[in-house]
């Protein structure tokens, strides 16, 4: 049984997108809001305090003023959750796009797609494979957006670790935050992928940053304590405050393979979901 | 460091009372600058009176008279384009991330590099009054922009006196890394 896809759910769909995108540039999400709280509260060093402060200040303007919370509005990433019945198919992914298209020009947002070789803007945040779609089976109709800002993608990294050396997974994530510094606007919430292939790690450390960070499990806490003993601090500056969170997704793996990768996010960590109107 | 420093434009010699973690406010008014502006100024000439001035790297959002977003850039972009505007007599200079060692020692004696909080947009935004503009042919992001600013939070990144804050935060870090890992092959420098 396949459920239309009439205009009337390609419009709501693309009304979706812009609202959960304009939503996610304006007001972090709680989960988030709550853990700079709390390392407000926590954090010793008197600069760090300072910048937290200003961070916290920063996300009470945006929402007030209904503002940008920074002037990198991201590159769109979307994850579309499918009720049974409902194909994916070209008509969706172009109603997707054409929700990114209204919201660049409502908020406004920054146009920041581009060629990848000439460097040419497309002007309107979308461009071939962009906004990058993901898809998954759900109960609802849901889009999610996470606009993913430049600064901190930058210094992601992927590794195909020694299988035999398992103790380096933790190397390896707190090694990406010394060799980052300052550069991706701590602090930072870290997506780590251990497991599948090569794409799919990336895919699961990408995942892992839509989890909430008000709950980590004990791995996650201690890859958490041992990033913050590097103190970095909020933007580099120094203190106790280098990372909000961890969260870790897991696959399966090739038994020879030890995939790792860490998706770095800014303390922006903005995402949103609304539910597709109309669906059922 | 006790309190917070008031500071306003033009500065003068007070900026070498400042030390690299000291919290200051800034009012006044200062020019906004990226890679464009500066390769622009270079070759053409600086637009504004550069004794005193501070340079923000920063390209904002602007909705007609008004500044909508206007966080900070990264500014080690602009390491190898700032020796010419600290000569002039530029005194301070805003960013995030701060700028490479080359800058620590252009910075000695005269100038001091001032740390705005990543990502803070909107903050920004709502402690600034735009004034003017030079080379609007440059885009709205790349333009010279004057802006009077109200006692904006910044804190002294790198100071008059070879101080860098955030050189000496990172090598800590990954010091700390080196010895926490250091019976494991890595890649950490």
């Amino acid at each position: 049984m396949h459920r239309s896809q009439g205009p009337a759910l390609l419009a709501a769909v693309a009304e979706a997108t812009a609202e959960a995108l304009s939503e996610a540039e304006i007001r972090l999400p709680e989960d988030v809001e709550k853990a700079i709280r709390a390392a407000y509260g926590r954090e010793h060093n008197p600069v760090a305090r300072g910048e937290l402060g200003n961070i916290l200040a920063n996300i009470a303007l945006a929402g007030e003023g209904r503002t940008l919370l920074c002037q990198d509005t991201g590159i769109p990433v979307i994850y579309l959750t499918l009720p049974p019945g409902l194909p994916y198919t070209k008509d969706l992914e172009e109603a997707v796009a054409r929700g990114v298209r209204m919201a660049t020009e409502k908020v406004p947002l920054r146009p920041n797609a581009v060629d990848p070789c000439t460097r040419e803007n497309t002007g309107d945040n979308t461009g071939p494979g962009i906004p990058a779609i993901h898809v998954k089976p759900g109960e609802t109709f849901a889009v999610t957006v996470l606009p993913k800002g430049a600064g901190s993608e930058n210094v992601s990294r992927l590794g195909m670790l020694l299988p035999t050396r398992r103790a380096d997974v933790e190397r390896f994530i707190v090694e990406t935050v010394a060799l980052a510094g300052g550069r991706p606007c701590p602090p930072v919430i870290l997506g780590v992928g251990i497991g599948s292939t090569f794409d799919g790690v990336a895919a699961l450390a990408k995942e892992a940053l839509l989890l909430p960070v008000d709950d980590m499990d004990p791995f996650e806490r201690q890859l958490c304590d041992a990033v913050n003993a590097l103190g970095i601090g909020p933007m580099g500056l120094g203190g106790d405050t280098t990372a909000l969170a961890v969260k870790v997704k897991k696959a399966a793996c090739h038994t020879a393979s030890l995939p790792v990768a860490v998706n770095v996010q800014c303390w922006a960590c903005r995402r949103a979901t609304r539910v597709v109107e109309g669906w059922r | 460091m006790t309190g917070v420093t008031e500071l306003r434009t033009p500065l003068g010699e007070e900026v070498l009372t400042l030390r690299a973690g000291d919290r200051v406010t800034l009012s006044g008014t200062v020019y906004t600058a990226r890679d464009e502006a500066h390769l622009r100024m270079q070759r053409e000439g600086i637009p504004f009176d550069p004794r005193g001035a501070v340079v923000y790297h920063c390209g904002p959002v602007v909705a007609g008279d008004r500044i909508v977003a206007a966080g900070p850039t990264t500014s080690a972009r602009m390491d190898a384009l700032t020796g010419f505007l600290l000569d002039a007599g530029v005194r301070g200079i805003i960013g995030k991330g701060g700028m490479g060692k080359g800058v620590v020692e252009l910075l000695r004696g005269r100038a001091v590099y001032l740390a705005f909080t990543g990502g803070c947009a909107a903050l920004a935004a709502s402690r600034m009054r735009l004034v003017g503009v030079y080379f609007p042919d440059l885009g709205m992001a790349e333009a010279v922009w004057a802006i009077e600013l109200d006692q904006l939070p910044l804190v002294v990144g790198m100071d008059a006196h070879g101080n860098d804050l955030f050189g000496r935060v990172w090598e800590e870090a990954k010091a700390q890394c080196r010895a926490r890992f250091h019976n494991s092959p890595g890649s950490t420098p």
